[in-house]
């Protein structure tokens, strides 16, 4: 039989549909391939290897009895361990939450449960999805497949280096400002953030609410675009998510996989194209492009000159959401507490407590959204940003008059070595360049992988306009016909 | 200049109910400056017609029909609390004693 773990999650919900493999054989494939490489990768904070048998176990009762599959019934996926699985650990990769076992699922999760999808476990990240490398997770690093020596990317590393070691076919992640994309560029896999509004917050753990999406990753688009319709659509529980339909993203990848871009402009964003990449990105990025224009693909050059402003008002932005999100570790109600030995009273309990419990990124993020929401600076800081967040819409607006989708590299850098950039946060900040400015507009987003750069993976970016999740990925479906797949080296 | 000082940080830290360190102040206090002059660029935009915008997704008034649906059980809300007494969440005393 073919390796179960070098397949595809749509080849194998065919598989298990069709009886010719039992969806408890492809999850001990990947319980197996996880047991035998994470202790090098560490993409998992948790495996719950007997929750995983018994659903999939459910699944094959279920065809046993002859009752119709959902389109990935059977097939493994892995959860940032940012979003609330009931029973299950989920602790942000944070001291704050360790050993905190949520009451309820995320609306995500039940989605991907009734679906049949087998939740094999929960992934590292940077804390509470803030950081882009998983340096800054509380419980240890993810290391890249790649390259063991360096970072995976962040803040869903773990997730992203799951799907790159073939520990899973699939896996959740949650992007503010790239958590899924940039990731998905460092370790040659695929990583898509939908329109904001269209996948449910509900039980995601809250980091930047205006800015937060849930989205899917995979190893192809078309993967990629079964998961996002499995996890798609109004959830009443978000109260910011959007009435309306889901765009039909897995005939738009079937589409693309067909490789014509015949009467498809794609717009070369000139703040993003230039000097801003190291030259192996920019190479790979334009190889790419050539590639496209050959499968019918027309080229336009765009200009958004509001971008450059986009990372300053992003960490403006996201850090003062954050802190007032934050304020709910007080040790009250759920997770740790500390200090409480009768002599202290709450405030005191409570500043120790979030002392011991949050890491040093979240502490900067919250003082610097204190700082910016404090008054006398709002104005200069937080309520400029705001502006400086529509100034980019519109410019979006407008380059979409010009373009049916926009194009750029993932990130200015291929995956980079542990250490070269946690002593300078701003340097950390720098790797979400790229993907930032489509967060501040709510479109959606998805990283390819274009070739290789020193040997590392390279991403190609894609945005589109709001609620055409589908156009996007056509696009990087027909971008997959073009350009060699990437394989890291055996572990 | 500098955009932050050390005692600013002292302050913000309170407003946030973080504890930190003496060591932390001087390395936060470094950090955050580079930090927010970095993000002071926001400034540079001419942008007093400009309207702000606080969300990509342009709801308002997003109400539900006022049904009962279940909710959690006292025995599950209470299941991670630190500390627990008399079926309630147990806090540290409130008000200091000498205030």
């Amino acid at each position: 039989m073919a390796d179960l773990t070098r397949l595809t999650a749509t080849r194998l919900a065919e598989m298990i549909a069709s009886g010719e493999v039992s969806a408890v054989e492809v999850t001990q494939a990947r319980l197996d391939r996880i047991e035998a490489t994470d202790e090098r990768v560490h993409a998992f904070l948790h495996v719950d290897r007997e929750g995983a048998l018994a659903a999939a176990a459910a699944v094959d009762a279920a065809r046993a009895e002859g009752q119709r599959l959902s389109p990935l019934a059977g097939v493994p996926v892995a959860v940032k361990d940012v979003l609330t699985t009931r029973g299950m650990p989920t602790t942000c990769a944070s001291k704050m939450l360790e050993g905190w076992i949520p009451p309820y699922d995320a609306t995500i999760v039940t989605r991907m449960r009734e679906a049949g999808l087998v939740i094999l476990g929960k992934t590292n990240l940077d804390e509470f999805a803030m950081g882009s490398s998983t340096e800054y997770s509380a419980f240890g690093p993810t290391r890249n497949p790649w390259d063991l020596s360096r970072a995976p990317g962040g803040s869903g590393g773990g997730s992203a280096a799951a799907l790159a070691a073939y520990q899973s076919p699939l896996a959740i992640g949650s992007d503010t400002g790239g958590s899924i994309r940039q990731p998905g560029a460092m370790t040659g896999t695929v990583g898509s953030k939908p329109t904001y509004g269209t996948t449910s917050r509900y039980g995601l753990v809250a980091f930047s609410s205006s800015l937060d999406t849930p989205g899917p990753c995979a190893r192809t688009v078309l993967d990629t675009a079964a998961l996002h319709e499995v996890i798609a659509g109004h959830d009443p529980r978000d109260s910011t998510s959007i009435p309306q339909p889901v765009p039909p993203v897995v005939d738009a990848a079937r589409q693309g996989g067909a490789g014509d871009l015949s009467g498809v402009r794609l717009g070369l964003v000139r703040e993003l194209v230039g000097e801003g990449a190291e030259p192996g990105v920019r190479a790979a990025f334009q190889e790419a492009v050539e590639a496209l224009t050959k499968v019918g693909a027309d080229v336009v050059e765009v200009s958004c000159p509001h971008f450059e402003y986009a990372l300053a008002a992003y960490y403006l932005i996201s850090p003062s959401e954050c802190s007032s999100n934050l304020a709910r570790f007080d040790g009250v109600r759920y997770g740790l507490r500390v200090g409480d030995d009768g002599s202290r009273a709450l405030e005191e309990v409570m500043s120790l407590t979030r002392e011991a419990g949050f890491g040093p990124e979240v502490k900067r993020r919250i003082m610097i959204g204190t700082y910016a929401l404090s008054s006398g600076y709002y104005e200069a800081y937080y309520g400029q940003a705001q502006k400086v967040r529509t100034l980019i819409a519109r410019d979006f607006a407008a380059a979409f008059e010009q373009a049916d989708v926009l194009i750029s590299p993932t990130t200015p850098f291929v995956a980079f070595p542990f250490g070269s950039r946690t002593s300078d946060p701003y340097q950390m900040y720098l790797a979400d360049l790229f993907t930032i400015p489509v967060n501040l507009y709510g479109g959606p987003a998805i990283s390819v992988p274009c070739g290789l750069a020193d040997g590392l993976p390279v991403g190609f970016h894609v945005m589109a306009p709001t609620m055409a999740d589908d156009r996007m990925y056509r696009v990087a479906a027909a971008l997959e016909t073009v350009v060699a797949p990437l394989s890291p080296p055996d572990l | 200049m500098a955009a932050i000082t050390r005692d600013e940080v002292a302050h913000l830290a309170h407003l946030a109910r973080l504890a930190v360190t003496e060591q932390e102040l001087d390395t936060f206090a470094k950090q955050l400056d580079v930090i927010l002059q970095a993000v002071a660029r926001v400034g540079e935009v001419a942008a007093t017609d400009i309207p702000p915008t606080s969300h990509a997704v342009p709801l308002t008034n997003v109400l539900r029909e006022d049904e009962v649906t279940p909710g959690l059980t006292r025995e599950e809300a209470l299941a991670a609390a630190p500390d627990v007494a008399e079926d309630r969440f147990r806090v540290p005393r409130i008000v200091d004693e000498e205030a």
